[in-house]
């Protein structure tokens, strides 16, 4: 009775410490997402912005449409692409126990972006051109399933090798090297397109929140949606994965169906992201280091929602930054490159914790 | 012998690395048994395949002939959930988790019993309160696992296992990376948990002192691939503990169940007689100068050793001379410099 009563306080401190940083988390998402709805070239004042979040109304029907048709699916979108890339970077660092792995480190990125790049460079001839442009702009669907397609061409193929390598550290390699070959074909594909193609290709690259509009923005949440439930329900296994193989095997799991839920889980998150828009880097990487270090814990009960709404707070605010040039100007097309925005930030927080941090190796998990 | 079920059996069991065209058996025709509360050390010397052994009967890699036996049931039949329930795991594998506490990490262990989500029942709860009252780990729960000294952390891995609540309890080499102090401790906990609860206890190890100890019985690998098992007493009357450990330059001292490093190289015979614990002590000084030590009371020099009023002393007596000396050091100087 007495250990029980030592114990309590003790055991209740965390969880009360998590409670207070998810609610503060959540506060600041919805302040952020007020804020990137309320920001942008043609300025609209908080009232106006509040009663048509939760009304659906304004005196002022280019305010209206500017809201309800531009602003409010890129914030959705912003909020989709920070929970679903840091929670597959999440997955993938716990599944191959290296503090530096990622979508991108996998290849996944890179093999959405070759199913991309053979939708937008491929052949020039004037028929898929047609296609493309009856099919709609850069999110296109064609786009979104060969997107896919080429991640899970990529997934299927370390999977491949996954059965023949027992090894994770190799596997991540492999996932390097073959991401490179994916890079390097894209690479050939640009030198031979037409200014054009290339130009509409380049584009993509840059990644853009704004592109998803309606329809692309449902399917979007719905493939994200179903990749984040299936991280949620790993995440006993994803624990058990933190003592290592070995141990996870003797505690019960088994290791090649928890490996290939994993894996879908994020070929899913990373390829439709990718897909609608572009390839965007550093959130896989930097966010769960920077949720694991705020929560400082290894639960990926608490992580993956604590991933989630860090990864959405983040977007919100690299979505933010990204239109500054343009504030109050409108008509001006001065909008950053979202993935300009997001390897700025990022890149100096994973040099951060590798600089910060010389037990990296200890402590990714 | 009795009619106690085993937790663990191997019929015809033969270990060992199989690749696509060969096979290489390390060992084979293994019948072993582990029986509920005994603690059984796995002995040989490196590279002797304990550690193909212990992952052999652990699952994690295949037999390449005969049947493991857990509980009644054949290991490969076992889902692995299902042999999670009866055979829990400590391994050499540093565990790199550092964000983890110590608690989360018992916590673990129950990861076959819980559900989807790994959310504890208070079942759960009181194995993990009962693994951590067995263990003594209570200050340790709230530390992170990399905070943890290498003693302090086998010893949650141990309480994890113990939460895991299997009949059996593999160990590989639990006491490799201690002092000699949190060995002893390690062993003789391991000791005291197979009595208190029932388990069957297997651990590879390389401290042959302690595992003669401590374990109620031993496996022995012998160089040529086979093992011999028994208590250890008779192991060591029989012959079979020396012959598993085979290598010039040393011997194992039957009488004192240790291994010598050294051998006799003086014909100066000496007799010691006296207090018996000082006489203990002599003879090993005495015999690391390599003098060779006989019960015979017509051996060259005589050394008696006695306490008197607390303090110990050594009289030494030959034809020529008669000194006393108050410790060893002054015993051995004085002995070189009368043989000379």
């Amino acid at each position: 009775m007495a250990e029980t009563a030592q114990k309590e306080p003790s055991l209740k401190s965390p969880a009360t410490a998590h409670r207070l940083i998810f609610v503060g988390l959540i506060m600041l998402a919805i302040l952020f997402f007020i804020l990137d709805v309320m920001l942008g070239s043609v300025q609209i004042p908080f009232k106006e912005v509040s009663k048509i979040i939760f009304l659906q109304e304004s005196e002022n029907t280019a305010w209206l449409f500017i809201i309800e048709k531009i602003r409010i699916p890129k914030a959705i979108t912003a909020i989709l692409v920070g929970c679903g890339l840091s929670v597959s970077g999440l997955q993938m660092q716990t599944l191959f126990r290296n503090p530096l792995a990622g979508p991108s480190e996998l290849g996944i990125t890179a093999g959405a972006g070759l199913g991309v790049a053979a939708v937008m460079l491929a052949g020039g001839s004037s028929a898929s051109m047609y296609a493309i442009s009856k099919l709609g702009v850069s999110g296109s669907w064609l786009i979104i399933v060969m997107a896919s397609l080429g991640s899970a061409l990529v997934l299927s193929l370390i999977l491949l090798i996954a059965g023949r390598i027992r090894d994770n550290v190799i596997l991540l390699i492999v996932g390097v090297m073959i991401g490179t070959i994916t890079l390097s074909i894209v690479s050939i594909w640009q030198y031979f397109s037409q200014p054009e193609q290339l130009q509409e290709y380049i584009m993509w690259t840059f990644g853009s929140l704004g592109g998803v509009t309606q329809y692309h923005l449902y399917a979007l949440s719905g493939v994200v949606a179903f990749g984040l439930l299936l991280a949620f329900i790993s995440s006993k296994a994803l624990n058990a994965l933190l003592l290592g193989e070995n141990y996870a095997r003797s505690m019960g799991l088994t290791i090649g169906k928890t490996r290939l839920i994993i894996m879908l889980s994020t070929s899913l998150l990373t390829g439709s992201i990718t897909a609608f828009c572009g390839p965007i880097g550093f959130v896989g990487i930097a966010i769960p280091h920077i949720t694991r270090s705020l929560f400082g814990t290894s639960d990926h009960r608490v992580l993956i929602p604590g991933c989630c709404l860090t990864g959405m707070v983040l977007l919100l605010l690299c979505d933010i930054i990204a239109q500054m040039p343009g504030m109050g100007m409108p008509g001006m097309q001065t909008v950053i490159p979202v993935n300009v925005v997001t390897s700025l930030l990022g890149a100096p927080v994973v040099i951060w914790i590798i600089i910060s941090r010389n037990n990296l190796r200890s402590s990714f998990s | 012998m009795s009619d106690v079920k085993p937790f663990l059996e191997t019929k015809e069991l033969a270990i060992g690395y199989k690749t696509r065209s060969t096979e290489r058996v390390i060992s084979e025709n293994l019948n072993l048994t582990l029986e509920p509360g005994q603690l059984v050390c796995l002995l040989g010397s490196n590279g002797s395949g304990k550690s193909t052994l212990m992952r052999t009967i652990a699952g994690l890699q295949p037999a390449l002939a005969g049947v493991v036996y857990i509980g009644q049931q054949p290991l490969a039949t076992l889902k692995s959930a299902e042999l999670a329930q009866k055979l829990s795991l400590v391994l050499t594998e540093r565990i790199e988790a550092g964000n983890l506490t110590a608690l989360e990490v018992i916590t673990l262990g129950r990861t076959p019993y819980t559900g989807w989500l790994g959310a504890l029942s208070s079942a759960d709860q009181k194995k993990i309160d009962e693994a951590i009252s067995l263990t003594h780990v209570e200050d340790l729960i709230n530390r992170k696992i990399h905070q943890l000294s290498d003693g302090e952390r086998q010893k949650v891995m141990l309480t994890r296992a113990l939460a895991q609540d299997t009949e059996l309890i593999l160990l590989d080499e639990p006491t490799a990376h201690l002092d000699l102090p949190n060995r002893v401790e390690m062993m003789r906990l391991l000791h005291t948990l197979a009595r208190q609860t029932g388990k069957a206890i297997l651990l590879s190890t390389h401290e042959l002192d302690l595992a003669l100890q401590a374990a109620d019985m031993l496996w022995l690998m012998q160089p040529d691939g086979l093992i011999v098992t028994g208590v250890p007493e008779d192991l060591v009357l029989n012959g079979a503990f020396e012959s598993a450990f085979a290598k010039s330059g040393f011997f194992f001292d039957k009488s004192s169940g240790t291994f010598n490093i050294y051998q006799d190289v003086c014909t100066h015979s000496i007799c010691i007689s006296g207090d018996p614990m000082l006489a203990f002590w002599t003879k090993r000084a005495l015999q690391r100068e390599g003098f060779g030590v006989t019960d015979h009371d017509h051996a060259t020099y005589r050394v008696h050793c006695d306490r008197q009023d607390e303090a110990a002393i050594w009289q030494m007596e030959s034809a020529l001379h008669a000194s006393k000396y108050f410790n060893i050091a002054d015993l051995v100087s004085g002995l070189k410099s009368a043989v000379k």
